[in-house]
């Protein structure tokens, strides 16, 4: 999105503001709270990454979070074999997310539109069917369990530990920072222009001469290992790994979160992830009937709320 | 109709949960079979003139995310009033037995949905082609402006072909009821299996759903015999392959 100076400053100042407000949480809010708070922050990283694909290069996939779930299972494999340490850890959720995402996109960017969405959506019930009949690697449903948090290098001297939910917390904030950054900063590159121009006109771009297949295959293959991050911190925090992360419905719901947020913003499926958070574990706690609440939020912003939550401040 | 719905599987769902309802209370398979594709019918007219139709013109993301919305919805009031657990019924009396033919045994009442499919398949391949409804849809997806203007009323069109949809959905929900098990998430399994077929078949091709799904029905159950574990992945492996080879499925148009 392009914005005048003016605007661009409110929006660093409104970034600020909710950075540093996320950052104070662990301050004051209930354990509970806390806990809800860094599953949005996760589901935001997964999110973010969906936003790449659904707002700049135009892709609807239904199948993400298949990405998500290998991040989790990856993690979670070498954690148990007692492999520490936070960066290999991350590292390991987004090689592996990338790597399984080679072939997947391969086969699915030979179509667009409804084609790729439900091809992606058949490839990430594949990928559950696996992770739930690979008993020997995976356990089934009955999943991975028991996985360790990493010690952070340098922090074991402050006595800070990963296992409190402050510190957790924080380090999804920090992640969910910088992968917001690299994004954004993706975004604006020729890279995230060239997609957004191949969104919009393929074969004009294809006829000045870009290989636009391939350039969706790169956003392809960077939302996958981003998403398989945003799994591997979700296997962390849970301190297990089920094949519930790769169903299907967890893709719809990072679809709810960038779409009610407000796709092609990045912040947006912040935003919307935080909803959907909400509504899913802070609303169950209190009501019986979530989804259908969420269902029927979600249908009145497809209706009446098209450009989701950012869209609606545009506006105003 | 070129709509993407989600919710049709949920369709299927409510269709097998009101076969189970009236099985209960009045203890028949066949008012049953009557009962649920008119109030599944109904529901998806409602539907369709309340909600799909403002979203025709905003392309099939939009839709997919407002009938998932509604899967959601549907999947929690299925479960608020029936619960969690799984439900089944008998086959109606009469067809529970098993049948001898060209000297294998079969279960009478595969026989029977082996029947129902046909007739279905059968009515809307000639349908499609032969009946001025399935010329009237033709012209109407292929071109909307067009049809309209040549006096066509396509938003009644829609509605009643989406209401027939539904209904089939309904209708097949009823017809499974009492081969499979009926719980809240069968709307989801059911789901992806027919997105499957249809796009295996190909998009806007019934021929191509019913060689799609005579074919991913025989990998389902050849993968099921040799390795059990792994038969979803075989039906997928097809998929992949057709599309390889045939990027519009095998009876679809190329784009």
């Amino acid at each position: 999105m392009t914005l005048g100076r003016a605007a661009s400053a409110r929006y660093a100042a409104f970034l600020g503001t909710l950075a540093i407000g996320l950052a104070t949480i662990p301050l004051w809010a209930p354990r509970f709270w806390i806990y809800i708070a860094t599953q949005a922050l996760i589901f935001a990283i997964f999110a973010m990454s969906l936003d790449l694909l659904l707002g700049y290069a135009g892709l609807p996939s239904l199948g993400h979070a298949a990405f998500f779930g290998v991040g989790a299972y990856a993690c979670a494999l070498l954690a148990l074999r007692q492999v520490d340490g936070l960066f290999p850890l991350l590292l390991v959720g987004a090689v592996a997310a990338a790597i399984v995402a080679v072939p997947i996109g391969a086969l699915s960017l030979r179509t667009t539109g409804i084609y790729f969405l439900m091809l992606t959506l058949a490839f990430g019930q594949m990928l559950w069917g696996l992770a739930v009949n690979w008993v020997s690697l995976t356990r089934g449903t009955d999943g991975l369990i028991g996985i360790p948090r990493p010690t952070l290098v340098g922090l074991d001297a402050f006595e800070i530990s990963l296992y409190e939910r402050g510190a957790f917390f924080i380090l999804c904030l920090i992640v969910a920072i910088v992968t917001f950054a690299l994004l954004q900063m993706l975004a604006r590159s020729p890279f995230g222009k060239t997609l957004e121009g191949i969104r919009e006109n393929e074969r004009r771009m294809r006829a000045l001469g870009f290989p636009t297949v391939r350039y969706r295959f790169a956003a392809f293959v960077t939302a996958a290992a981003v998403a398989g991050i945003a799994g591997a911190l979700a296997a962390m925090s849970n301190g297990y790994a089920t094949p519930d992360l790769l169903y299907w419905t967890v893709s719809g719901l990072a679809l709810v979160a960038v779409v009610v947020g407000g796709a092609r913003s990045l912040i947006g499926p912040v935003l919307g992830a935080f909803v959907v958070l909400f509504a899913q574990l802070g609303l169950s706690t209190y009501l019986e009937r979530w989804e259908l609440i969420l269902g029927a939020i979600f249908i009145a912003f497809v209706l009446f709320v098209p450009g989701g939550l950012v869209g609606l401040v545009r506006r105003a | 109709m070129d709509v993407l719905n989600l919710a049709h599987g949920s369709f299927y769902m409510v269709g097998a949960y009101i076969a189970y309802s009236v099985v209960v209370a009045t203890n028949s398979f066949w008012l049953a079979l009557l009962v649920a594709p008119v109030l599944l019918a109904l529901l998806g007219a409602a539907l369709e003139v309340v909600f799909f139709r403002r979203l025709y013109r905003h392309g099939h993301l939009a839709q997919v995310l407002l009938t998932f919305g509604f899967t959601l919805v549907f999947v929690d009031l299925i479960r608020s009033q029936f619960g969690p657990t799984t439900r089944s019924i008998a086959p109606p009396p009469g067809l529970g037995g098993a049948v001898e033919l060209f000297g294998a045994t079969f279960s009478a009442y595969s026989l029977f949905i082996l029947g129902v499919a046909i007739g279905v398949g059968a009515l809307l391949l000639l349908g499609w082609r032969f009946l001025r409804v399935g010329a009237v849809l033709r012209a109407g997806v292929e071109d909307k402006e067009m049809a309209g203007l040549l006096g066509i009323n396509l938003p009644t069109v829609f509605t009643l072909t989406f209401a027939f949809g539904a209904g089939l959905a309904g209708l097949a929900g009823v017809v499974a009821a009492p081969e499979f098990a009926i719980y809240p998430g069968m709307d989801a399994s059911v789901l992806i299996l027919a997105l499957v077929v249809v796009v295996v078949g190909g998009l806007g091709s019934i021929e191509g759903a019913i060689v799609g799904s005579a074919l991913i029905g025989l990998g389902y159950v050849i993968g099921t015999s040799l390795f059990p574990q792994f038969a979803i992945g075989l039906i997928f492996a097809v998929m992949a392959a057709v599309l390889i080879v045939r990027p519009s499925g095998l009876l679809g148009r190329r784009s």
